[in-house]
């Protein structure tokens, strides 16, 4: 039985980071037990599923039965209902996020991981203020226990970081209010992501509709939680929305979540713990995408762990920082950059949005790129055309 | 005090990540607010996307 082991690592969250994490540090040789919440890994889903190709192959051969639907261009519409398409530099799929979280966590299983569903951890275990262990509740029989290192892979409510004294907590201004319907019965080309643009409807955020083939689609709102509430909540926008431009359409599922757009955490490992995916906000701050920068955190942390479990050192914070400073020498210091983006887009009016697309769009689609769309967003601050460089080279 | 529709809610955490006093609990398909710990802000009530909480005066007995 799982519950009288004593295990190398504790993983907490089978999402794809904790999945990630556990799958690795399990071919390594380590004791895995990888815990999830829920009774059904991958359910529900609270994501747009959208993701890269080659951004996917960094860490997994695609699958066909994880994969919706394909994209080759993305749209963005403007306020006045204008458009510009781009092209993918390679394509990308909408995936079915059920199918794929579970083959995830399988595949750490496959390793040698142990998945327990349906585990509730409460609390965390401490010797001399060093976390060494869980405990919880799983199938109403409380249990507790140890383990050398614990990982914090709970997603944005990060409760795992808390409880070990980091301060997760997010402002409302660095978090997403999101809402998305999964809808049938509607007339659109299905290679073709879109994004809506509108400082007034989809404050500091956006509407994104992303084709799941058929006749189906992903159709979405993230705002600021600065600008939701209630009369006003992401709900309500995005239900307006899809009355005006789809009367017909038929509701599939529904799906409902935060997400982290804040900049990167200030502080993410403790004694005996370390935190991944969008419990440390590691999400891109301007799209609210995670998925693969949560998976690049996870495969951050589990080089370290190995490394510090082969060479018989302590999990204490110094050792485990190595992970937070390969972070933020990569991948952090690009999330302070889009961050700065970010501030400076907010600004934005409906009529600098309208401008800016119908600049972009006089350009042939082959010269068309992000970089060029926010070059033009913000061409007054030369510090910020930098940042813009150097995030998307080559977009 | 702050209420919760479980009925409605989807348990998806976003209230969870933005409590500045770290009082709210989520379970698999449940979720509890510790009164004596909330302070009342209602930051919850705003970031929450599908508008299942709100503030109600005295708790209805």
């Amino acid at each position: 039985m799982w519950n009288t082991k004593q295990y190398d690592i504790i993983v907490v969250g089978a999402g794809p980071s904790g999945s990630t994490f556990a799958r690795i540090a399990a071919s390594n040789g380590l004791s895995v037990l990888l815990f999830e919440r829920k009774t059904k890994i991958g359910i529900p889903v609270r994501c747009g599923e959208g993701i890269i190709d080659s951004d996917l192959r960094l860490f997994y051969e695609p699958r066909s039965e994880w994969i919706s639907n394909t994209v080759n261009k993305f749209c963005f519409v403007a306020p006045n209902g204008s458009s510009t398409t781009f092209k993918f530099k390679d394509k990308g799929y909408i995936l079915n996020r059920k199918i794929f979280d579970n083959d995830l966590a399988t595949l750490a299983e496959k390793e040698g991981a142990t998945v327990v569903t349906n585990a509730y951890v409460s609390g965390l275990l401490f010797e001399n203020d060093k976390v060494v262990g869980v405990k919880g509740i799983c199938n109403n029989e409380p249990f507790e226990l140890k383990s050398k290192l614990v990982i914090g892979a709970d997603g944005v409510e990060s409760r795992i970081g808390r409880m070990a004294g980091i301060n997760t907590t997010l402002k409302l201004n660095e978090i997403g209010s999101g809402y998305q319907k999964t809808i049938s019965g509607i007339n659109i080309d299905k290679s073709v992501c879109s994004f809506y643009i509108s400082n007034r409807l989809t404050t500091e955020g956006y509407i994104w509709i992303f084709p799941k083939g058929n006749d189906k689609a992903n159709i979405g709102i993230g705002i600021s939680g600065k600008a939701s509430s209630n009369g006003e909540s992401a709900k309500k926008r995005l239900n307006d929305y899809l009355d005006q431009n789809f009367p017909n359409h038929k509701v599939e599922s529904i799906a409902v979540g935060g997400i982290p757009i804040s900049k990167p955490l200030k502080q993410m490992v403790a004694d005996g713990i370390m935190l991944i995916g969008d419990a440390a906000r590691t999400v891109n701050p301007l799209s609210g995408g995670g998925l693969i920068l949560g998976m690049k955190s996870a495969v951050k942390a589990v080089d370290v762990a190995v490394k510090i479990f082969k060479d018989d050192l302590e999990t204490s914070k110094l050792n485990l920082m190595e992970y937070q400073k390969r972070w933020m020498a990569n991948e952090g210091k690009q999330i302070n950059r889009i961050y700065r983006i970010k501030q400076a887009v907010e600004k934005l009016t409906d009529e600098n949005l309208n401008r800016i697309i119908k600049k972009v769009n006089k350009l042939p689609m082959d010269k068309r790129s992000i970089a060029r769309l926010f070059s033009a967003a913000i061409p007054q601050k030369p510090s910020l055309l930098i940042d813009i460089a150097k995030i998307f080279v080559g977009y | 005090m702050i209420k919760v529709n479980k009925d409605e809610c989807d348990f998806c955490g976003a209230c969870v990540a933005v409590c500045p006093v770290d009082c709210i609990e989520l379970f698999d398909k449940d979720i509890k607010i510790d009164s004596k710990k909330c302070t009342e802000c209602k930051l919850c009530i705003y970031v929450c996307p599908i508008e299942v909480i709100s503030y109600v005066e005295h708790e209805a007995v």
